[in-house]
């Protein structure tokens, strides 16, 4: 086993921080390799100090590649010895074509003109690796996550990769798109590609890493290999935490009441086409103090009808009827919903959940600012006293409430979303993917706290890509497909294979 | 000086905090460097009673509408017909009063009413058919400008009455018994010293102390990070000083003008719209990230639509001012003037992409371009050079903020 990668003793410091602490990862030629860690366990940074984001003398430590030793000075320098980065947030530009993505900043031209042929000849034989068959002419914005993700492989490897390394190449696939990707990760393996892996989710890490190195706090806590038989969830999780976690979700007793939102034969347009329809004749309820997950894959229609309850934020007309408590309530506006009783936490909560630039506290008043004002006049001090409030109770890390959110990691971001609708005070919070993007510790926190509402009576709804979680926190489950309810199963009943059948049976009839 | 107590490193926080709140200071000594200069090179003249009066009422169109024009920047918009729209207001004035015998009272809320609607017809578009402010405004830019040519006839129309023109030109009578005033000025040694103006300031100056502390003590209640003591100290005094000295300058003159009350009275109210109240607090909401403000029930739409009435208001204000300083209305009356004011609020450290910038901010900014104006002026500065500058010392504020900004992340 020849290594291709050494890091050596990696110390990275930032004012006042030590993100980096004597980190040492080890990657062997034609493998692939997984660094897991908490979020601000110093997974990204360990990577800009791969990739020359941090020029060579900016930390200590030595970097080995293939067999010299590296100092990058730029990202430039990384990738002209063929170490490509694909980053979560994908660095395509949508409005330009896939053939010339594939090649941005590469370009295939004779004194300065762009020879079209041949970057559509190359363009094809690169898609064709990674298993995509629309044409190099196609606009990027028209294809989906998924494959927007392929075309970053396939751009990397237009460059001669040599060691790809994917930052959470899964986070925003659905599970098809995922495995997907999984097995072109596998695929390239066999072509000598070696690669590493920056994953949330073990899983995945478990089907195709060989060897996998665990951060933990700026340091290096363990290094397993697969053949060995070392990588196992349990390992991986207690080694990331820095603690056995016999259950990822907290013991919950279930009690359902009565009937608290009860949405009847609910469908909605497509925002852009009328005779369409998103969502299609749905109905279902929550109980007091209820946990209800809905699954379905990507593009199923979840957040859609979550998004159109809470205040018709999504699509045209709207058919159907919505109850609290058994009373018709309008939902026309988001400010009708909020008044009904009903919250929901945005999936991205980035864009649609946080006002990024301002402190935490004017974020969690936002929902609610009447509950702070006396005739429409602010009283700051009050504000400031339920901001601390929510700091101390949902364990926001933060040294004031006056910190810009945008300075927030993932999961302390999350909890001032939460924060914010539990101070708007509803009776059902709807939760889209309330722990994306958030590290194992944060995620026990959150479900904690979801366990903590339904005893006091609220209804919960889960809406989640991650069936484990479903599974872990749920009453009942509804599976979704293509805008319609496919059926309910109980938390006796359910299980992944069940819940993928039913999304799957329904394909076949359609 | 119980501030010392607290923690420690005094000095490592107030680093802290000055870096965290370089803008506002920095544009408070800008102002007054830029002062201090011209006061030099311009001999004295800059800080005379006469000029410094005069510079007030020149820039007070510009203050009250860059005052709107944050609020619209705020929202995460621009608005470029205000220049336009002030000139159509006067104009319209104009033709109520001197050709059709309209009285001055009605005419000013026609003016006033007429600018909402522009303001509204404006923000219709922009906010509920969400086409872009930068060319409705444009458009509106046009409109208006040939509205004034043909309402005008592409005539001046003058002259407005003395009733009319003391919006601009008047000063606040002293209601004090002329005595007071006389053995004040016995005292400093002027000629006549307006008691009201002095009275005013010295209240004024009270107050701003009065509010801060307050503040603070609120702060400490609540355990907000607060400025450090030294700070605070000094800036207020700054205020203090500068309030009194230029109201003392004013009182020794003719005393306060109209426009100053008009100026001091819009500015106050829209600073405690902007930061005590829950519509301000959804302004900066909307800027800031509209989406998110939609989704936690901020009906949004309407925010934007009722900042470009505002401005629309603000811009008739303006007009009413202008075309009284004037005493005629010409179909040029506000031209590029919508520069002037965007400058303004942008060099009072708001942001392009909206929910960042103050009330106070804006003035200061207003006040800014003013100074350089008039100071360049008086040295004799030619319109060309005087162009340059203003370019650049734009140019120079949205880098600070920027640099300011990366530096930090």
């Amino acid at each position: 086993m020849t290594l291709l990668l050494e890091m050596r003793g990696i110390t990275k410091m930032f004012p006042g921080v030590r993100a980096l602490d004597n980190v040492n990862l080890r990657v062997a030629e034609g493998e692939i390799h997984a660094v897991v860690g908490e979020n601000g366990a110093g997974k990204s940074t360990l990577m800009k100090v791969l990739s020359g984001v941090y020029p060579a003398g900016s930390y200590e430590g030595e970097i080995h590649f293939a067999g010299e030793l590296a100092e990058f000075q730029t990202i430039r320098d990384s990738e002209a010895k063929g170490i490509i980065i694909i980053h979560q947030e994908l660095a395509l530009v949508p409005l330009l074509s896939i053939a010339e993505n594939l090649f941005l900043g590469n370009e295939i031209a004779r004194h300065g003109i762009i020879q079209w042929n041949e970057v559509n000849r190359q363009a094809r034989a690169l898609l064709a690796k990674v298993g995509i068959t629309d044409q190099p002419e196609t606009r990027v914005e028209k294809l989906g996550v998924g494959k927007q993700q392929l075309v970053e492989i396939a751009k990397a490897l237009a460059k001669n990769v040599r060691l790809l390394i994917l930052d959470e190449p899964t986070a925003a696939l659905s599970e098809s798109d995922s495995a997907a990707l999984l097995d072109l990760m596998l695929e390239l393996k066999s072509q000598g590609v070696t690669q590493i892996i920056i994953s949330h989710k073990l899983n995945e890490v478990r089907r195709v890493a060989d060897s996998l190195t665990v951060l933990r706090d700026g340091g290096t806590v363990s290094t397993m290999s697969a053949k060995a038989g070392e990588i196992t969830e349990d390992r991986i999780v207690r080694d990331m935490v820095g603690r056995d976690m016999a259950q990822r979700y907290p013991p919950r007793t279930r009690r359902a009441g009565a009937p608290l939102l009860e949405v009847r034969n609910w469908s909605v347009q497509h925002p852009d086409f009328p005779d369409r329809q998103s969502i299609r004749d749905v109905t279902f309820d929550v109980r007091d103090g209820e946990v209800v997950g809905i699954a379905g894959l990507m593009g199923a229609g979840r957040t859609e009808l979550a998004m159109s309850i809470f205040g018709r934020s999504y699509g045209g007309a709207t058919q159907g009827t919505v109850r609290m408590r058994g009373k018709e309530v309008s939902v026309a506006t988001v400010s009708d919903a909020i008044k009904a009783g009903l919250a929901y936490v945005t999936e991205d909560r980035k864009a649609l959940g946080l006002i990024l630039e301002e402190p935490i506290q004017r974020n969690i008043t936002l929902a609610n600012l009447g509950a702070v004002a006396q005739r429409g006049l602010l009283n700051e001090g009050q504000e400031t006293q339920v901001a601390e409030g929510y700091r101390r109770s949902m364990n926001i890390r933060t040294p004031s409430v006056m910190q810009k959110v945008v300075n927030l990691s993932g999961g302390n971001q999350q909890k001032v979303v939460l924060s914010k609708w539990l101070f708007a005070g509803p009776d059902v919070l709807i939760l889209d993917e309330p722990t994306r993007g958030i590290d194992v510790g944060a995620k026990f926190e959150i479900y904690g706290l979801i366990n903590d509402l339904s005893a006091q009576g609220k209804g919960v709804v889960i809406i989640s890509s991650e069936m484990p979680e479903l599974l872990g926190m749920c009453d009942r489950i509804y599976v979704m497909n293509e805008g319609a309810f496919m059926g309910c199963l109980t938390a006796e009943e359910a299980s992944q294979e069940r819940i993928m059948s039913m999304i799957v049976s329904n394909m076949e009839t359609v | 000086m119980a501030d010392a107590t607290e923690t420690a490193p005094t000095g490592q926080r107030m680093l802290d905090y000055l870096s965290n709140h370089l803008r506002e200071y920095g544009l408070l000594v800008a102002l007054i460097v830029v002062m201090v200069f011209f006061q030099i090179t311009t001999n004295g003249t800059l800080l005379r009673p006469v000029n410094l009066t005069n510079l007030l009422l020149q820039n007070s169109y510009i203050v009250i509408m860059a005052l709107g024009m944050l609020i619209v920047i705020v929202a995460g918009h621009i608005d470029l017909s205000v220049g336009s729209v002030m000139g159509f207001v006067g104009a319209l004035a104009a033709v109520l009063i001197v050709t059709m015998d309209v009285p001055i009272i009605v005419t000013c809320a026609i003016c006033i009413v007429m600018g909402g609607m522009i303001g509204a017809a404006q923000g219709y578009w922009i906010a509920y058919w969400r086409i872009p402010s930068f060319i409705v405004t444009l458009a509106g830019m046009l409109v208006f400008r040939g509205l004034s040519l043909w309402l005008l006839q592409g005539q001046s129309l003058g002259p407005f009455p003395r009733e009319f023109q003391v919006i601009s030109t008047g000063f606040i009578a002293d209601p004090f018994p002329a005595g007071w005033g006389q053995a004040l000025a016995g005292m400093f040694g002027e000629r006549n010293i307006n008691v009201l103006a002095l009275l005013t300031g010295i209240v004024a100056a009270a107050l701003i102390v009065w509010l801060g502390v307050k503040k603070r003590i609120a702060n400490r209640v609540y355990n907000v990070p607060e400025e450090p003591f030294a700070f605070f100290v000094l800036r207020n005094a700054v205020v203090v000083v500068a309030l009194v000295f230029v109201t003392y300058k004013l009182a020794s003159f003719r005393g306060l003008p109209n426009v100053l009350l008009t100026m001091g009275i819009l500015t106050i109210f829209y600073a405690f719209i902007t930061e005590k109240t829950v519509l301000g607090r959804q302004l900066y909401a909307v800027g800031g990230n509209e989406k998110a403000a939609k989704l936690s029930g901020i009906k949004t739409e309407r925010l934007t639509f009722m900042a470009f009435v505002n401005m629309g208001v603000l811009a008739a204000i303006a007009g009413l001012v202008f075309a009284a300083r004037l005493n005629t209305a010409t179909p040029r009356a506000g031209f590029a003037l919508e520069l002037d004011v965007i400058a303004a609020a942008f060099i009072g450290g708001a942001s392009m992409s909206g929910g960042v910038g103050r009330i106070v901010g804006a003035v200061v900014g207003a006040l800014l371009m003013g100074v350089l104006n008039n100071g360049m002026s008086i040295m004799g500065i030619g319109i060309d050079y005087q162009q340059m500058i203003k370019g650049l010392v734009l140019l120079a504020a949205v880098i600070f903020d920027v640099y300011n900004k990366s530096k930090k992340a």
